[in-house]
């Protein structure tokens, strides 16, 4: 009797041990959001009441959550790929020019990204995994590279007016009973984007990947601790190049979603996207040494980013500046949060 | 015997090979070789008169010794955070716009009719000091916190060109003085190009500190390994930090280069991509991008090498938004043949052939 109760007191000792990191930070920026967007209802109004306001978010930010998944992926395994926004701009391109000069499908030219991004993903995975480069040289040029290249395709930013493409970036998908009634009196239906749903979907199967398959817990593991994992009899090169990989995969499919919302492909596109997806990482509580992280936290990230972005344009600092300073710093106080945890950890 | 002789020979080749120094200088002569061959008039200079009567050189060459200092410049700072921190510093064409957009707001002012309201001087030293505060607020990030350099510097790369116009409050100020282009261009009766002149004192200043301090070596040992440097007596805290704050005074200097070609700023454009450029100059002048062992006059012909390739570039009309995906492809090539694993490759290849050979 006495064993048993002790072995009762000793499991959720064990369980708020498991609390310390990943949980943690997680918690801290569900908090952080939901009492920001609570603030923002209570005192901006304005918007901030209106549901579709959210949708809104969401909808601007479908690609950021997509290509924010697969920076999570990368970061787990104790990497980081800054390469994710030229990725982006150099699919939109390319698949703008596809669409609007060759009269292509929309098909075409969805296969057309997904190829981009795997093959970014590939090159940069073969050089972080095999041939032991550092990551960030390795994405930084890959970085430069597509940016280089977008221009390359073509320099002038334009419209794409493919009608199906049209058709398809039209498509609203209501969501029932969160509509609002306007001044005139009239239902105006809640919407979302395709976008929106990709991205959800994205979200949920990465969650289920890494929670509970064996090829996500080896994520964790390589990122932990890269020697121990080794002798653990994991693959651990395999495992950095199938981050790298995906992460390139995601760039490709978030860059697609990216190019659905704004319709156009212009060399500018998604500039400091890579570091909105790596803040959002960061806010969501993926350790920047690896082996910690959580895909539902990016999603959170992503969403707090955003509407702190939203918040400060709705106070009237909406020059363009703010938005660069407020992700900066925001990112800055998480940085040391994440600091200050790890180094009280050791 | 023989045997002996051919591999002391061979000896003294991979000696040479192993050279730092041989890696941006193999790639100038091939540069070089490259231009001499397809159009010799790229080695060109001509001693003309520009718009205000002064004697000047011009020519690609001289171009490149020009637009080439300001990466130099660059690369010393960035040499010392490679070998120090083991990382680079990606927020230095951000923080030579904050620099610039401070010299400009000191000597114009807000809606000054671009007279000067202050001496240069006093503008660039007040440069100096804030981009040695962000350097300095970087180097914190990395050496207390112990943040990855490249995203700890992450933070000013995003914000920097943001906080360098809201100095200005978004305004462009021009200046209207004279004396303000000669750091950018020529003072008269010199017919060589300023920034040359600038790139040549802050190695002096740089080479000096080394020689007269332990400032190499301490870097040198914190970047091999921090825990034993710290062991042995040095604070690699303030090591790494101290090589974020050089960075910073380095910036400033670009800084000032920069705002005077233009006589004006933009804030979007300013040295956009030179961290690219000085990145690769540190790896181009072979210093480990992890860290350690350093050579600063490598990294230096490293700047000047890059700027060779641009200019080729632009001569062959590549366009300027371009240009970063050709250097990308140099990068690569540049980390992959440096890779260890690809070393370790080469070397057996080596070794196979002079077995092949001597069967022979």
């Amino acid at each position: 009797m006495v064993k048993l109760k002790s072995a009762g007191a000793a499991v959720p000792l064990n369980r708020s041990k498991k609390m310390t990191d990943s949980n943690l930070l997680l918690i801290i920026t569900v908090v952080i959001f939901v009492v920001m967007y609570a603030g923002a209802m209570i005192f901006l109004k304005k918007g901030f009441l209106k549901p579709q306001t959210f949708f809104n978010i969401m909808n601007a930010n479908a690609a950021l959550i997509i290509t924010s998944c697969g920076m999570s992926l990368v970061m787990i395994t104790g990497g980081i790929d800054i390469s994710v926004g030229g990725v982006v701009a150099l699919v939109s391109m390319c698949c703008a020019v596809y669409l609007d000069y060759q009269g292509g499908n929309v098909f075409v030219s969805l296969l057309i990204a997904v190829g981009i991004g795997l093959a970014f993903g590939a090159v940069q995975g073969y050089l972080v995994a095999y041939l032991d480069i550092q990551p960030f040289i390795v994405s930084l040029a890959g970085m430069f590279f597509a940016r280089g290249m977008t221009t390359i395709v073509h320099t002038a930013p334009f419209n794409v007016e493919n009608e199906a493409f049209v058709a398809l970036k039209g498509t609203r998908i209501n969501v029932p009973g969160m509509g609002t009634v306007n001044k005139l009196g009239k239902y105006v239906n809640a919407y979302v984007e395709i976008g929106v749903i990709v991205a959800i979907l994205v979200v949920i199967i990465l969650f289920c990947v890494l929670k509970w398959t064996k090829a996500g817990r080896n994520f964790y593991a390589v990122g932990g601790n890269r020697q121990s994992a080794l002798m653990l009899g994991i693959n651990v090169k395999q495992t950095r190049f199938l981050a790298h990989l995906l992460c390139g995969l995601l760039a490709g499919i978030g860059g697609y979603v990216y190019f659905l919302h704004v319709g156009s492909g212009s060399a500018s596109h998604a500039s400091g996207m890579e570091m909105n997806a790596i803040a959002s990482s960061i806010i969501g509580g993926t350790l920047l040494t690896g082996g910690v992280g959580n895909i539902f936290g990016t999603f959170v990230g992503v969403l707090s980013l955003s509407t702190i972005q939203n918040i400060v344009s709705s106070i009237g600092l909406d020059q363009a500046w703010w938005t660069g300073i407020t992700v900066a710093a925001m990112l800055c106080v998480f940085l040391i949060i994440q600091s200050v945890i790890l180094s009280r950890k050791h | 015997m023989t045997v002996k002789k051919s591999a002391a020979a061979s000896g003294g080749v991979a000696d040479l090979f192993r050279k730092q120094i041989f890696i941006p200088i193999a790639a100038l002569l091939l540069l070089g070789l490259f231009n001499l061959a397809v159009d010799p008039s790229f080695f060109k200079i001509s001693l003309g008169n520009n718009s205000d009567g002064f004697p000047v050189l011009t020519g690609y060459l001289i171009t490149i010794l020009d637009y080439g200092s300001e990466v130099a410049i660059l690369a010393i700072g960035m040499t010392l955070v490679t070998a120090a921190s083991g990382g680079q510093d990606i927020s230095v064409g951000a923080t030579v716009a904050i620099a610039g957009s401070v010299i400009l707001r000191i000597l114009v002012g807000t809606g000054g009719d671009g007279t000067l309201q202050a001496p240069i001087i006093v503008a660039f030293l007040a440069a100096c000091v804030v981009s040695m505060l962000f350097g300095a607020f970087n180097g914190v990030l990395v050496a207390i916190f112990k943040i990855q350099p490249m995203v700890a510097t992450l933070i000013l790369y995003t914000a920097g060109r943001s906080i360098a116009a809201w100095i200005n409050n978004n305004e462009l100020p021009i200046v209207t003085d004279k004396v303000f282009t000669y750091f950018g261009g020529f003072i008269p009766g010199i017919p060589v190009p300023t920034p040359f002149f600038l790139a040549v004192i802050c190695v002096i200043i740089t080479l000096l500190a080394l020689k007269f301090t332990n400032l190499g070596l301490y870097t040198q040992a914190v970047g091999i390994n921090a825990s034993s440097s710290r062991l042995n007596g040095l604070n690699p805290v303030f090591i790494k930090w101290l090589s974020f704050v050089i960075l910073g005074l380095c910036v400033a200097v670009v800084g000032l280069i920069k705002t005077s070609r233009l006589s004006t700023i933009n804030y979007s454009v300013i040295a956009k991509d030179i961290e690219m450029d000085a990145i690769l100059a540190v790896a181009l002048g072979g210093n480990a991008l992890s860290g350690g062992k350093f050579n600063i006059m490598a990294s230096i012909l490293g700047a000047y090498v890059i700027q060779f390739l641009t200019t080729t570039l632009y001569k062959f009309n590549v366009s300027s938004d371009a240009l970063p995906a050709y250097k990308a492809a140099v990068v690569i090539l540049l980390v992959v043949i440096s890779a260890p694993a690809v070393k370790e490759k080469l070397s057996a290849m080596g070794k196979k052939l002079k077995k092949q050979r001597e069967v022979a």
